[in-house]
C-alpha cells in the first residue's frame, strides 16, 4: 500500500469518527468513502488535483464545492479540454461515486484569514 | 612575478643538473662538455641561467634532462583567468587538465580563481550557471576531454537555453603523437568543441598561449555580452605542460565589457505611440531584467502606462508587491489586449498561442486579430537553429533586436515625451480598477492556499509559508525553480529584489536544481545572502554528489525537500496516455514513482557531511524542523530537509 493511502486513511476514519454517524448507513458509506479515496488515488486523479482535491498548477481544487455527483460524473467522461477522460470501461459508475463519495466527505480546509503563515498582503 | 623564484628555482637546479650531467648528456655530446654546461656546485645562477629563465629560451633542455618542467604553459592559463577575474574554477578532476590544476592550485595559490571541488561535470556547468545568475559574473567550469565534455554538455545546453555565460575549458590533445596509447585517446577528439558546439556561442582550440589568452578573452566578451551564453575553450594538455615559451613576450588582452545593443531610436519611438494609443496594454517580461536596475527601470515603465505586467519569471522581473504584478491572470490579459510589448520573451509563440494536449494537438490564437505585438529581445540576434529553444515561429508587428533592459531608458523617455494629455489622462485612470485587480488577486492566492493545509503529505503551499515564514526578515534568496510548487512562492512572498529570484533552468534539463542552487550560494555566501533551495526529489537524484560538495566548500545552503517521491511530472503524463487509449488506469505508476524503496534523503545528505533531518510528512512538525535548519546555515554550512509533500 501507498504511504499516500496510509496517512490519508487515518485522517479519514478520525474524520467519519467526528461526524457521530452510527449504523448500517455510517458503515456503508465510511466503506465507500474509503473506496472512493483509494482510487482517486491509485486511479491517479490525486497527480493533478492533488491527494485532498486541493487543485494546484496541473488541476483545479475540487475541494470545497465539489460538483454535484451527476455534473461530476459527466465531467469526468467527458472533459471539455486538458483533462483526460475516464471512460467506463477503466472507471465504473460505481467507482465515480464512490470518488465522489470521499471527496464530499473532506472537510472545509481552515480560512486564511485563521492561518498565521497567510498574512494579509502589504501591497505598493 | 617570476625573477625572485628563478634565482633560487636556477640555483637549485644548478645542484641537481651538476650530479645529472655527469650520468646525462645530450647525444653527439661528451659528458664533460654538458658537465661544463651546467655550474659544477651550487653556486647563485649564472647570468646564462637567469637569462635562459626570463627569456624563455631557457631551461627547456635541461629540464628535459632532469626530467623537471618549470614555467608551464598551465601557469600563463591561471594568469590569463586572474586577469579575467574569474574567481572560481568548478572542477571534476581530470588527467586532460593535471597541468591547469597543479597550477591553479601551486602558481595561482587557488585563490582568484579558487578551484569548487565536484563530482560530475554536470555539476561542475549546473554551478556555473547558478553562480553566474546569482553574482552576475560568469565562473569557469573545467572538464575531462570527451567523456567530462559529454557529462557536462546537458548543464550547458540549460545554460546556453537560459542565456547565461560560463566559460568552460575542456581538455584535449591535439597532438596525436604526444597521446600516450589508450585511454588518452579516448579521451581526445579531433574537434572537442563539436559536440556542444550548437549550444555555445564561441568556441576555439588554441595552438599557442598567445593564441590562449586572445581566445580566452574573446570568448569571455562574447559570453558576456546579451545575448549572453556559455562559451568553450579547449585548453590543450601539451601546451599546459611544455614550458611556456618567451613567456615575457607572452601578452593578456585586457577584458572588455561591451555595451549591449540599445533599440533604435525611431523603433522605440514608435513603440511608444503604439503603447500610448492603446486602451488596454499589456507588458510581458520573461529575461528582461539583468540586475536590479533592470527591475527598477520595468516597474517605471510599468507604472509610465499603468500596464499589467505578466512575469514569465526566467528572472526576476518585477516585484511581486507591485499592483501591477498581475501575473496569474495572464491569460484574461492576454485575450483583452490590444497592445503586448514583450520583452525578452522566449517562446513568443507560445505566449499568444496555444497547443491543447490531446489527440491532434489542436492549436488556437489566444489574442485577438487586431492586437498589435511588439517584441524586443536580443534572441533576433543569435544564429543558431539545430535545437528548438528557438521555438516556434511568430511574427511580431514591431520587432527590435535588442537589449530590453538597455532599451528601456530610452523607451521611458519616449513615453513621457509623446504623451498627449488625454492619454495621460487614461493612463492615470488605470490605476484605481489595477489596485483592485491585484488586491483580489493576491487574495485569492491566499485561499488557494489554505486547501489542503493541514494536509499530510505537506502540501506545496503550507510547506513554501513554512520556509516565508522563517526567512522574510532575513537578506535572502530563493534559488530554485517555483513551478513544482505551483509557483506559491510567486504567489505569496514578498519577492522585490533583483537577488531573490534567479528564474529557471533555461533548457528544463533535470538535474539543474542542486547545482545551480549551489552555485548561486556560493555567490551568496561572499554576498551575505541567505540561500534557500527548494529541492525536487527527482532532480536531486541526478547529481546528489553536489550535497558532498556544499559540506566541503562550507557553502551555507538551506535545502527543502520536495520530495513528492516521483518523477511527478512524468506521472501526469503516463496517467493521460493510459486513459486515452482505455487501459490500466494504475500502471501510470511504472516507472514514474520513486517507491520500494523510498530514497532516505536524510541520511543521503548526512552521509556526505551535511546537517539533516526527515522525513517529515506531518505539515505541524515542519517550522521547528527548518528553524533547527536555518541555525546551522547561520553558521556557515549546508543543511536539508526532507519533506514528503504533495505532487505539486
Ligand atoms: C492529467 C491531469 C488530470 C487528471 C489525472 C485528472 N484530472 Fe480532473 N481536471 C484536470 C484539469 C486540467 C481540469 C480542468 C478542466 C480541464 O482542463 O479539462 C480538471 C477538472 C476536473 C473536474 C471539474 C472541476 C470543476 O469544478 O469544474 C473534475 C470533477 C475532475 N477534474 C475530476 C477528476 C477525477 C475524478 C479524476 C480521476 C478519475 C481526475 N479528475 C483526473 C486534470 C486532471
Amino acid at each position: 500500500m501507498n504511504i499516500l493511502n496510509k496517512i490519508s486513511c487515518s485522517l479519514l476514519l478520525t474524520l467519519i469518527g467526528a461526524a457521530g454517524v452510527a449504523g448500517e448507513a455510517y458503515a456503508q458509506s465510511a466503506v465507500e468513502i474509503s473506496r472512493g479515496h483509494e482510487l482517486f488515488i491509485n486511479r491517479g486523479c490525486y497527480l493533478c488535483h492533488g491527494t485532498v482535491g486541493q487543485g494546484g498548477i496541473a488541476g483545479p481544487h475540487l475541494v470545497p464545492d465539489t460538483l454535484p455527483a451527476e455534473a461530476f460524473l459527466a465531467f469526468v467522461r467527458r472533459p471539455p479540454s486538458e483533462m483526460p477522460p475516464f471512460s467506463e470501461k477503466i472507471m465504473s459508475d460505481a467507482e465515480l461515486h464512490a470518488v465522489h463519495a470521499y471527496l464530499s466527505s473532506l472537510p472545509k480546509s481552515p480560512t486564511a484569514d485563521s492561518i498565521k503563515l497567510l498574512p494579509k498582503p502589504v501591497g505598493k | 612575478m617570476e625573477t625572485k623564484n628563478s634565482g633560487r628555482r636556477g640555483f637549485l637546479k644548478g645542484a641537481l643538473a651538476a650530479g645529472a650531467a655527469t650520468m646525462a648528456a645530450t647525444p653527439g655530446e661528451s659528458a664533460a662538455q654538458a658537465a661544463a654546461k651546467a655550474p659544477a656546485t651550487a653556486a647563485p645562477p649564472s647570468s646564462r641561467t637567469i637569462a635562459a629563465e626570463t627569456m624563455g629560451v631557457h631551461s627547456v633542455h635541461d629540464d628535459e634532462l632532469t626530467g623537471h618542467v618549470h614555467n608551464p604553459g598551465s601557469d600563463f592559463m591561471v594568469d590569463v583567468l586572474k586577469a579575467a577575474s574569474i574567481k572560481y574554477v568548478a572542477v571534476m578532476t581530470a588527467s586532460s587538465n593535471r597541468g591547469f590544476q597543479e597550477s591553479i592550485v601551486n602558481y595561482g595559490g587557488n585563490k582568484a580563481p579558487e578551484m569548487i571541488v565536484c563530482c560530475h561535470e554536470e555539476a561542475a556547468a549546473g554551478i556555473a550557471h547558478g553562480y553566474a545568475k546569482m553574482s552576475g559574473k560568469p565562473m569557469a567550469c573545467m572538464v575531462h576531454g570527451n567523456v567530462g565534455l559529454q557529462h557536462a554538455s546537458m548543464a550547458i545546453y540549460n545554460a546556453w537555453c537560459d542565456r547565461v555565460p560560463m566559460m568552460v575549458i575542456a581538455g584535449n590533445t591535439a597532438d596525436a603523437t604526444k597521446r600516450r596509447p589508450g585511454v588518452e585517446w579516448f579521451h581526445t577528439s579531433v574537434d572537442q568543441a563539436a559536440m556542444v558546439r550548437d549550444f555555445v556561442k564561441f568556441d576555439d582550440a588554441p595552438v599557442s598561449l598567445q593564441h590562449y589568452a586572445e581566445s580566452f578573452m574573446r570568448a569571455m566578451s562574447a559570453a558576456t555580452t546579451p545575448p549572453m551564453e556559455p562559451v568553450l575553450i579547449v585548453a590543450d594538455g601539451e601546451l599546459q605542460e611544455v614550458p611556456a615559451e618567451n613567456r615575457a613576450a607572452l601578452r593578456i588582452p585586457k577584458p572588455v565589457s561591451v555595451s549591449p545593443p540599445e533599440g533604435d531610436a525611431r523603433a522605440v519611438a514608435e513603440a511608444a505611440k503604439i503603447l500610448l494609443a492603446a486602451k488596454n496594454p499589456l507588458i510581458v517580461v520573461d529575461r528582461a531584467a539583468r540586475s536590479q536596475e533592470g527591475v527598477d527601470l520595468l516597474v517605471k515603465l510599468a507604472e509610465s502606462l499603468n500596464a499589467p505586467v505578466i512575469d514569465l519569471r526566467a528572472r526576476m522581473n518585477f516585484p511581486t508587491t507591485h499592483y501591477l504584478n498581475q501575473s496569474s491572470l495572464q491569460r484574461k490579459y492576454i485575450a483583452a489586449a490590444d497592445v503586448i510589448l514583450a520583452l525578452e520573451v522566449g517562446d513568443l509563440w507560445g505566449l499568444v498561442n496555444s497547443v491543447s494536449d490531446t489527440p491532434g494537438r489542436p492549436s488556437k490564437g489566444l489574442i485577438k486579430a487586431e492586437t498589435r505585438v511588439i517584441s524586443i529581445s536580443v534572441n533576433y540576434l543569435l544564429a543558431k537553429s539545430n535545437y528548438g529553444d528557438i521555438q516556434r515561429y511568430q511574427a511580431a508587428d514591431l520587432a527590435l533586436a535588442a537589449d530590453a533592459q538597455a532599451t528601456l531608458p530610452s523607451l521611458i523617455e519616449a513615453l513621457k515625451r509623446e504623451a498627449s494629455a488625454p492619454q495621460s489622462a487614461a493612463i492615470a485612470a488605470r490605476k484605481q480598477p489595477m489596485q483592485a485587480a491585484f488586491a483580489a488577486m493576491r487574495e485569492a492566492a491566499r485561499n488557494d492556499a489554505t486547501r489542503g493545509w493541514d494536509a499530510s503529505p505537506v502540501s506545496t503551499a503550507r510547506l513554501c509559508q513554512e520556509v516565508w515564514a522563517q526567512i522574510k526578515n532575513e537578506k535572502w534568496a530563493l534559488v530554485s525553480q517555483p513551478q513544482f510548487q505551483s509557483y506559491w512562492p510567486h504567489r505569496l512572498w514578498d519577492i522585490t529584489e533583483y537577488r531573490q529570484f534567479i528564474g529557471h533552468s533555461g533548457g528544463f534539463g533535470i538535474g539543474y536544481g542542486l547545482p545551480a542552487a549551489a552555485g548561486a550560494a556560493l555567490a551568496c555566501k561572499d554576498e551575505g545572502r541567505l540561500a534557500v533551495n527548494i529541492q525536487s526529489d527527482g532532480d536531486l537524484l541526478m547529481v546528489p554528489s553536489v550535497l558532498w560538495t556544499l559540506a566541503h566548500h562550507k557553502i551555507p545552503l538551506l535545502n527543502i525537500m520536495h520530495n513528492n517521491r516521483a518523477w511527478h511530472q512524468e506521472t501526469m503524463h503516463l496517467q493521460r496516455m493510459g486513459t486515452r487509449r482505455e487501459r490500466d488506469p494504475e500502471s501510470w505508476r511504472h516507472g514514474t514513482l520513486i517507491e520500494a524503496p523510498y530514497v532516505d534523503y536524510a541520511m543521503m545528505a548526512k552521509s556526505m557531511g551535511v546537517w539533516a533531518e526527515g522525513p517529515i510528512s506531518d505539515p505541524a512538525l515542519l517550522g521547528p524542523a527548518i528553524q533547527r535548519a536555518l541555525a546551522v546555515v547561520k553558521s556557515g554550512l549546508p543543511a536539508l530537509i526532507d519533506v514528503v509533500t504533495q505532487p505539486r
